[in-house]
């Protein structure tokens, strides 16, 4: 196997995600936890960007990194969530469990993603994939009913959570 | 020495005016022959060339990346001191009072043996530019205090990302009509790129709050990220209107648009989005957007000094300070930045010199040196604004100021979404005139539906569920005592 700088690059991305995402569920402070999965999403992105997805790249930090990572931050914040203090366990049979469901879940992914990309060396997307003139073609034409439902299920979230705030008024 | 004649002012004038044209006349000139300097190659720049072309293509592509991205960010780092110089200055004009204005200035004795003759009792001004210069060695240099309890990394992480924000928020921004230097990156987003690198700001801000440990940065902290988020959508819903008319999310086709003859018949003027209708609310929005993402005045309640002492930054002192100062006038400037790119024509200047045949003055536009100082011009121009309002409008109230996003920016940059998008739908199928017909009355439409809304009653009702919801005793403003003008000697 030869080694591209395209390799090198995604080595280094790949390698910083998985770390982030190890530190997710390893730290004990809340707004570690939190900082650490909004890098594995900066991440992401930035494999997207190599993988010359520019769209989905920066759509993906607009909405996790940006938006959504930020409200689980203020969320955090408002809750002043410190580190947890809980006594542990010695012998906790939930962790060789989980810890055993775990590396099933990822074998059974590997043994259907490995061998396909095995042989991988290189990005090959064809020029003017998933632009955003594309996207929005397919989006608008194709796919307009399930872009529409999910827009309206998006809406019903609002006017809910509006619901359940504004109920404690009346 | 006696005062100036009113004929020796006028000669003094008049010179400072003649040096000021020769200095502009020297600038053209010297855009000129750089950019054909560079085209036609000298010897040197020619080998400089081949030497880069002899490289592995890869190398090339990362030196031509880099070099593009030192080009874009001198502009910004560089006249940061310059940028808080003028906001003391042009604040305390406004203000009645002076601002610093001898910082630097060098008298030399009359009487000192030490000095050479020809300097003995010359003045030497440098207009307190200096000022900048001396604070950034005092935060440099003070002690550096952390408080106890802090959490270490997350405090010294919040300055960095602010900084981080604040300078790769031009990477998409065309900073001239050279291709080769700049933009960094002519991404198919570039319009997203900014949106998404702004919405990373929250976090320094939220960072450095939550992690000194002090209630009034939590405080501030949290109002940054509600704030931040809530200017986000109208911010994102205007520009969107902008790139339905351009057709494009690439940076450098927004400007190439704005190219175009105005309205589409006015020949010698350029198609500025903000001369036209829809340009112009989305204009009006995003600037308003503009002040509350970069945390300025009227917007400025994360750092609420009456408050929250200052905010997120309270416990911040020195070279971290100083960070987020930067990082605050560098957001200020690249925002303008890309005011002008969205809805100033980018690079250009206000008139089409193709159009009336002045090729001299294209050619200073298309080159770098040329088009970057138009765009700086422009800059200072958007710093300038900043500053007036500063100067004009007091703080908002918190309630003040999610209404104001959430109840009147959004739903009017939603409108102005929808009026554009039936502009250019029907202008397609139905030809020019019947869209713009439709589009005026859409937007008489809107209005309509605005003021109806804001009818005494409905504005009663929100008022009253405003009241419930935060407890205030009053909503009408205190009547404005005129304060009696005293002239003090």
């Amino acid at each position: 196997m030869k080694i591209t700088p395209d390799m090198i690059v995604f080595a280094m991305l790949a390698g910083m995600a998985a770390l982030s995402a190890v530190g997710v569920v390893a730290f004990r402070n809340a707004v570690r936890s939190a900082l650490c999965l909004v890098f594995t999403f900066f991440l992401l992105g930035f494999l997207y960007f190599a993988l010359n997805m520019e769209m989905l790249g920066i759509t993906q930090i607009v909405v996790y990194t940006g938006a959504i990572m930020v409200l689980f931050l203020f969320v955090i914040m408002l809750l002043n969530l410190g580190a947890s203090h809980v006594l542990e366990e010695k012998s906790d049979p939930k962790k060789v469990i989980g810890i055993g469901f775990g590396v099933s879940l990822a074998v059974l992914l590997a043994s259907q993603i490995v061998p396909v990309l095995i042989k991988v060396n290189a990005p090959t997307a064809p020029e003017g994939f998933g632009s955003p003139q594309v996207i929005g073609n397919v989006l608008f034409t194709d796919y307009v009913f399930p872009f529409e439902a999910v827009s309206i299920l998006l809406l019903l979230g609002i006017v809910g959570s509006v619901l359940l705030a504004k109920r404690r008024l009346s | 020495m006696a005062t100036p004649t009113a004929a020796q002012r006028a000669a003094g004038t008049a010179l400072d005016f003649f040096t000021t044209m020769i200095l502009l006349l020297i600038f053209a000139i010297g855009c000129e022959v750089s950019t054909t300097a560079w085209a036609e190659s000298g010897k040197f720049t020619q080998a400089f060339m081949d030497w880069l072309r002899s490289l592995d293509p890869t190398l090339q592509d990362v030196l031509a990346a880099l070099g593009r991205a030192i080009l874009a960010i001198i502009p910004v780092f560089a006249p940061v001191p310059f940028i808080i110089w003028y906001e003391r200055r042009l604040l305390s004009w406004m203000q009645d009072r002076i601002g610093p204005n001898r910082t630097g200035n060098i008298t030399f004795s009359r009487t000192s043996k030490l000095i050479p003759s020809f300097l003995k009792g010359k003045k030497f001004k440098l207009f307190g530019l200096a000022q900048s210069i001396a604070d950034g060695i005092k935060l440099f240099t003070k002690e550096d205090i952390m408080p106890t309890k802090t959490d270490k990394f997350l405090f010294i992480l919040g300055p960095l990302i602010a900084l981080f924000v604040a300078l790769t928020l031009g990477g998409t921004i065309p900073w001239a009509g050279d291709r080769r230097f700049t933009p960094v990156a002519d991404i198919n987003v570039g319009l997203l790129y900014v949106m998404a690198i702004s919405s990373l700001g929250a976090y320094g801000l939220v960072l450095a709050g939550y992690s000194s440990n002090n209630k009034y940065s939590l405080l501030g902290a949290l109002r940054a990220s509600a704030q931040l988020i809530s200017y986000e959508l109208a911010m994102g819903v205007s520009l969107a209107a902008m790139v339905m008319v351009t057709g494009s999310l690439k940076m450098t086709e927004i400007v190439a648009a704005q190219e175009a003859p105005l309205l589409g018949f006015i020949g010698f003027l350029p198609n500025w989005n903000i001369f036209t209708p829809f340009g112009l609310v989305s204009g009006f929005i995003f600037l308003i957007c503009m002040f509350a993402e970069t945390n300025r005045p009227p917007f400025d309640l994360p750092e609420a000094e009456n408050e929250l002492v200052a905010g997120y930054h309270t416990e911040y002192s020195t070279k971290r300070w100083g960070l987020f100062m930067m990082a605050e006038y560098m957001a200020m400037f690249t925002f303008s930045m890309v005011f002008s790119t969205v809805f100033l024509g980018g690079y250009h200047m206000p008139i089409r010199w193709e159009a009336i045949g002045m090729d001299f003055m294209a050619g200073i536009e298309r080159s770098y040196l040329g088009g970057l100082s138009v765009m700086m011009l422009k800059g200072v121009a958007g710093l300038t604004l900043y500053i007036w309002v500063r100067a004009t409008y007091p703080r908002f109230r918190y309630d003040q100021l999610m209404n104001l996003g959430w109840k009147f920016l959004l739903p009017v940059a939603t409108a102005n979404l929808i009026v554009t998008a039936t502009w250019i739908m029907i202008s397609k199928v139905y030809g020019a005139a019947p869209g713009w017909m439709f589009a005026i009355g859409l937007y008489a439409v809107a209005i309509a539906v605005y003021l109806l809304l804001r009818s005494k009653k409905s504005r009663q009702y929100l008022d009253t569920r405003a009241v419930d919801m935060i407890n205030q005793p009053a909503r009408r403003a205190p009547e404005v005592v005129e304060p009696v003008a005293e002239v003090t000697a």
